[in-house]
Parts: C-alpha cells; structure tokens; sequence
C-alpha cells in the first residue's frame, strides 16, 4: 500500500460553478465602462478625477473599516462597484469634496453601520447619492453642457438637463405643450446627428439624442444606449434577470403614457412616455441601481413586484411630485419594502400541499 | 413540435465530466484477499447477522438477514472465512458491524441456467426479489420490496425507470445501457410485472443519445411495451420527484410518495439486479461502479463484489494521480467525501470519485443575489433557511420556510457565488430541528 494523501472530509456538493462575489462586483464595473467613457468624453477630463476620487475614497473607507472590525474585504470588488456608481452619479461640476462625502456615506452609513456586505437594507451608492444631493443641492443641480452641444447651447438654458427643464417650465404654468414642444419652443438644441436621424426616422430629435447620449445630466446616466449594452451584457452574463429592469422602464412607461400628459394639461394617453424613459437616469437606475442584490427582492416574483413599484414611484414623482430625484428616491422606497416583499411573496413550491387541496376539492 | 421534456423549476447545468469513464467498457475486478460486508447497506433497520466469526460462507449465502419492516437481506459475495466481525464507517457516515471475509482461493464457476421469469407468478417474482436482497442502485437504497409493495388501494399507471444518471463524472449506468441494455429491458419487463404497471417509461438524458438510441432499438425488435424518453440535460433530473415531472408531468405533493400520483420510480441498475436475481438467482452481491475523476491514472467501470475496499479499487485502476483532495462516493452533487480507503463499497456505491483540488474562492457574506431561490428544483429559499438556521432558528426554518422538503441536491451551494455552504447547514438544521 503506498502512503496515502491526506484528503479532505467536507459536506456535497463537491463542484462549484466559476460564480463569485467578487466575480460578479468585476462583471458589473466592467458593465459599466462604455457608459463611464461615454461620460468623460462628453463632460471632460474632470469627470474622470471626480470618478477615482470617488473610487479611492470608497475603498480606502472600506479598508479603514475593516482595520477596525479585523477583516480584509476591498478585494471583493463591492467598494469599487459603490465607488463607481457613485462618481458615476454625480453632476461633472462638483468640487471634489462632494464625492468623497457621498463615498464615505454609502460605505459607512449605508453599508458598515448595518453590517457590511450583504446586511446593508438601502442601495449605498444610493444612499450617498441622496445624501449629498439633499446637503449641496446646487452643486448636485447645476449640469454641465455636453461637449457634443456645446456650440449650439444657448447660455439660458446652459446647466439644465431636459426633464429639469420641462419640469419647471409645466411647473411655472406653461400647459398645452409635450416636452418636445417645450424644449423646441425654447430653443433647446439637438446634435447634427439626432437631426438628420429625425428626418429619416420621425423620431424626435431629442428623444435620439437622449438615447445616445447627448443630453446634460450625471456622468454616467446619459446614454441610454451605451447603458443598455452594459445591461444586455450582465443579462448575457447571467449576474442580472430581466425582472427589474424591464418592469420598471415598462411600467413607469406605460404609466406615464396614460397620466403624463396631465400637468402639461394634454389629458390622458398622451404622456411622453420614450422621452421618460430615456431621461434622468431611469435607465441608469433599473438596469444597474435597482437591480443591486442585497437591495433587491430574491424570488423573480418579488422583482417583478419591486420593478412595479419602482416604476410607479417614478411616474408619480415626476409627474406630480415637486422634487427632482424621482429615480433614486422610488428605488430607495422600494428598497425599504423588499424584506416584506420576501416575506409574502416567494416561489410556488414543489408539489405544494394547498394546491393539491384545492384541486381535490375542485374536483 | 414537441419541446424535449425536463422538469420546469430550478435545475443546475454542472459539467458532466463523464468523459473520463465513458468509453470503459465493465470489467471484473480480480477478487480481493479479503471484503469487508457492511450489515447495514440499505435505507432502514440494519440486517441481523447469521454467522459468528470463524464460519464459512458460500457465495450468495444469507449473512445478514433483515429486521423489521423497511430492510433487507446481506448476502456473502464469495465463498470464504468470516474472519471477524468489526465496526466499520460507511461514506455516508454510518456506523455499522460489518463482516470481514477472507476469500478462499478456490471460488465455484459461474452461473445457472437462466429461467423463463414468465412462467412464474407475480408473487413468486415479488418474494425472490426479497429473498435477494434488491434495493435501490441510485443511492438511496430504499429496499426494493417495500416499494414494490403496492396497496390495494393505488394503482401503478406508470412505472418510471431512472436512467438519467443526472451526477457528473458517473457512468456506470450508461455503461449499463450500452453492454446489457436486453437484459436491463427483460428486468424492466419482471418489475412491471410485478406491480402491474399499465405504461412503462425508461427516461434517458440526452448526453446518452446513444444509449437511448441502442434501448430503442431493442425494444422495437423485441416489440416490448416500452417507451424510452430522451429528457433534457438538467441536474436534478435523476430525483424522483424532477422525473416524473419530467416524464409524465406529475407532480408528487409535499411529503407523498410517487404511488400517490400512481407512480413508482426504480433505478435502472436496479432494473439489472432484478434480472439477474430472478433469472439467474443471483443475489445482490455485486454491482458496477464507476471509479473516475481527474485523480484516477486509468478510470474505469468496475463490476465489484459489494465489500471490496476502496484501496483494491484504486489499486486495479492504477491508483491516484495528481493533487487529489477529495475521495467522493457517489457522484460528486450529492455523494458523501471519505477518506479512509479501507473504507468498503456498499449496494449504494455508484461511483468512487478522487477529485483534483479546486480553486479555493473566498466565502462571502450572501449577498442575495437570488440565485440559490431561481436554482432549487422545490422552490424553497435556500438563503432565508441558511439564516435562521445559523441563527439556531429552527423553527422558522422547518415550518414556514418548509426545510424538511430540501432533499440536498445541491444545485444551491453550486451557484452560490459567496460560496455559503448551504447543504452542509441544512442538514444540520434538519438534525438539530428534529432533536427539538
């Protein structure tokens, strides 16, 4: 008998898939690249500082931190991602204390205090978002023109994304027009582009240019398209479902169409429901804020729930609500109810007894 | 167009990893010097033994005769000494009296006559199937005549045979199917009979297309009433329950058995063994196994008398290579890691696996991500019932979140990407909730 190796005695299974935490945090940066290049294209080198100082401030608070509870966790990649989306959702103006404040926020507040990775019940990239929108609100509102349309921007209507601007002209009174007029009427301006596309495509030329991207806003939330292909890649991946993001844009979409013409006084079913969609970082928020783990319902039932609500929540504070962060604020209302969500909604089980029951007495 | 059927909720796509194994064609391991015979081989109430050390046994000799209602006989694989009767640990951690036989050089030739099984009467079929000491192949070893006793108030419509040999890495039931595939059909053909079954499905993965392909023809030839059904790759598939989800779209309810919706499932190497029992009595003394991984230097498919040591094993396949870290028996989703090669093989022993280690990846928090929820084939949470039951909450986790439902696939703690071992917590929840 030769000498035998020690083996090793442990529960099944013996096999693994390749998944890991820190797999998934790489997966969703990497998701997010062609929007953050985007964003410092359209915005300047400044962004791409506002991003690392982000970043930087998130894992080194994350490291301190762990300094202090005695573990080593920045190499999951969570701190990063938090970081990212952070510098992600910030205007491309801010002076730099600003991010590091909403860094410092999401990693401590939101995240450490209630138990680090995993614990934590509201989105802390989110969180940090908020956070420092509602403590330097000009700062957080003052947009940055897109290099895209800088030569074309009347200095009126310079540091105003179009949702901000549509918002404020229904609210000051302005009634009978869709958003398309309004920004028309004001001379908001479109890219060469969005218009020659217009003219082939009878697709508005706002609406293109929200989808590509050339509209003011934060750095990482302007293009639709470019967000898109983030998510269809972490869909391909299998890191997300399709339940969030698609029953959000869907039903704050559909929502609305029907309702949102009303503050503009256009009566029913004539809300701007594509430009919505591609605006003020919806898409942004369903395909990478709202779709965040912790934060979000287990069971694809309880995200289907979670997306409605989410995109409810979006409809009625844009529609009718009088603050701007419609998007982050709907999620982090839903994210207050996701534990309820999985306490009453979870998946049928196999071979459930009550099912059975009814249909003995059925038949 | 018929879409091809698999069970709809939950399911894992592990690598299947039989490549190593495929091809071997069975062979017979050269006897061993000495077998150790477990007395408790079965799912139930360990057999009684009949012979004191220093006795001499005959090959398919009752040695160990069953108590009770759910057990079954032992039989001696060989003619030989009974050198002594020891304590021995199964894989699955079983401690149990075992008897270890010395073999004698000289061992009787093979076999009978074989006798036309259609001759004889159900009853008679039924208690030879007891008599030699038939149980389950697939791993659970549930005793074959308590559950092919059949109340007079169920019916068999179907009689499912398992022959999706849905684990990773195992082949002993392909190769089954390949090299006796008319004999497997025949005890097929004896076990319905026994129940009297009105329909007979053999379901058959995909990854086998030849086996299937190969069992069609028979069947066709013999004009059998057999119906053999390509099922889609998916792991769990070889669960009862996911089978005849999967094969004739019946759902067994929380708790019931298959014969509740008019169903009884059997493994196909059961199948085989009821063949050989009631055509060739032959006891259930031996069986094939699949000794494979990337730690083995020439994998093989071994027909073994049940008690041969794991050492004799690995020994005839050129032992172990690598950097092994793990010794499975079973296959590597569900099968129980050892690592005493003295260790015997059992009637339960579908495989002897050494696996190569593996990245070690750091164990996170959960992150609930959800996807433990999407993989499990009952629609349990596995990640609510990993938190209460480490925060000893067993109550919660056995009532309202259904633990006892969890039958340790494993297709949770393969997707989990913070590498949680949730299969090791629950069945420890489900000791530590029964103590309660």
């Amino acid at each position: 008998m030769t000498e035998q190796p020690l083996m090793i005695v442990s529960s099944s299974p013996h096999l693994h898939d390749k998944s890991s935490t820190a797999n998934i945090m790489w997966h969703v940066s990497l998701a997010l690249v062609p929007a953050t290049l985007w964003g410092i294209y359209l915005f300047g080198l400044y962004s791409l500082v506002i991003i690392l100082v982000s970043i930087g401030s998130a894992v080194l608070a994350e490291f301190l931190l762990g300094k202090l509870s005695k573990e080593c966790t920045i190499w999951d990649g969570s701190a990063f991602l938090t970081g990212l989306l952070v510098g992600l959702n910030m205007t491309p103006s801010v002076p730099l204390f600003i991010p590091i404040v909403a860094s410092i926020f999401a990693i401590f507040v939101a995240k450490w205090t209630f138990g680090g990775l995993g614990a934590n019940w509201a989105n802390p990239a989110l969180s940090g978002r908020i956070f420092v929108f509602f403590s330097f609100t000009t700062y957080m509102s003052s947009f940055t023109t897109p290099r895209t349309l800088l030569k074309a921007m009347p200095d009126a209507l310079g540091g105003a994304t179009p949702l901000g601007f549509v918002k404020t002209a229904i609210a000051s009174g302005s009634s009978g027009m869709t958003s398309n007029e309004l920004l028309a009427q004001a001379g908001y301006p479109a890219t060469e582009l969005a218009r020659k596309l217009c003219a082939v495509l009878g697709i508005n030329a706002y609406t293109i240019d929200s989808f590509l991207g050339n509209i003011a806003g934060s750095i990482g939330e302007v293009s639709s398209i470019l967000l898109l292909i983030g998510g269809i890649y972490l869909l391909i991946r299998k890191i997300i479902t399709w339940h969030i993001p698609v029953t959000y844009l869907l039903s704050s979409a559909v929502l609305t169409w029907i309702f949102g013409g009303l503050p503009a006084g256009l009566g029913m079913f004539h809300g701007a429901f594509f430009p919505s969609m591609l605006s003020g970082g919806l898409m942004f928020g369903a395909l990478f804020m709202a779709t965040d783990y912790v934060t979000s319902p287990l069971s694809s039932k309880g995200k289907a729930v979670f997306g409605i609500g989410c995109g409810f929540f979006t409809f009625l504070f844009r529609t009718f609500g009088s603050m701007p962060e419609a998007v982050s604020v709907s999620i982090l209302m839903m994210n207050i109810i996701t534990p309820t969500i999985d306490r009453y909604i979870r998946p049928r089980k196999f071979g459930d007894k009550k099912l059975f029951a009814k249909k003995e007495a059925v038949a | 167009m018929h879409a091809v059927p698999t069970f709809r909720k939950g399911g894992v796509h592990p690598p299947d990893h039989k490549v190593f194994s495929r091809e071997q064609e069975i062979v017979r391991l050269p006897l061993p010097s000495e077998l150790v015979v477990a007395l408790s081989q079965h799912m139930g109430a360990p057999a009684k033994p009949l012979k004191a050390k220093g006795d001499t046994v005959e090959r398919g000799e009752k040695i160990g005769e069953s108590v009770g209602f759910i057990s079954a006989d032992v039989h001696s694989p060989v003619n030989g000494t009974i050198k002594e009767i020891k304590t021995v640990t199964l894989p699955n951690s079983v401690q149990c009296d075992a008897f270890v036989i010395t073999v004698d050089e000289k061992q009787p030739g093979d076999a009978s006559k074989p006798i036309d099984w259609r001759k004889l009467k159900k009853e008679e079929l039924f208690a030879s199937i007891k008599e030699h000491g038939i149980v389950g192949l697939g791993g659970a070893t549930f005793p074959a005549h308590v559950k092919f006793t059949v109340p007079r108030d169920k019916k068999v419509e179907y009689f499912v045979v398992n022959g999706v040999e849905c684990e990773p890495y195992l082949t002993s039931d392909y190769r089954l199917m390949m090299e006796k595939g008319k004999e497997t059909l025949e005890g097929i053909l004896i076990a319905a009979k026994i129940l009297e079954a009105e329909k007979i499905i053999v379901g058959v993965e995909l990854n086998k297309q030849d086996a299937i392909d190969h069992l069609k023809e028979i069947v066709k030839e013999k004009g059998w009433p057999i119906e053999v059904v390509g099922l889609k790759v998916k792991y769990p598939q070889g669960d009862e329950k996911q089978l005849l989800k999967a094969a004739i779209n019946r759902e067994i309810p929380s708790g019931k058995l298959p014969l509740d919706v008019g169903a009884v499932v059997s493994n196909i190497g059961t199948c085989y063994a009821i063949y050989e029992a009631i055509v060739y009595k032959k006891s259930l003394y031996e069986r094939i196994i699949s000794v494979t991984g990337e730690g083995i230097v020439n994998p093989k498919n071994i027909l073994a008398p049940i008690g041969t040591k794991v050492s004799d094993l690995l020994e005839f396949c050129g032992g172990l290579q690598g950097d092994v870290e793990k010794l499975v028996s079973g296959g590597p989703m569900m099968g129980f890691a050892f690592f005493d090669t003295e260790t015997p093989v059992t009637k339960g022993s579908s495989g002897i696996l050494a696996l190569h280690a593996r990245k070690k990846v750091r164990r996170t928090p959960c992150i609930s991500c959800g996807k433990c929820v999407d993989a499990c084939p009952i629609g349990l949470m596995p990640t609510l019932l990993y938190k209460h039951i480490t925060n000893l909450n067993y109550e919660v986790a056995m009532n309202s979140l259904s633990l006892l439902d969890c039958k340790e696939c494993g297709s949770c703690s393969y997707v989990c990407p913070a590498h949680l071992p949730l299969v090791h917590t629950f069945k420890t929840g489900k000791k530590m909730g029964r103590k309660k």
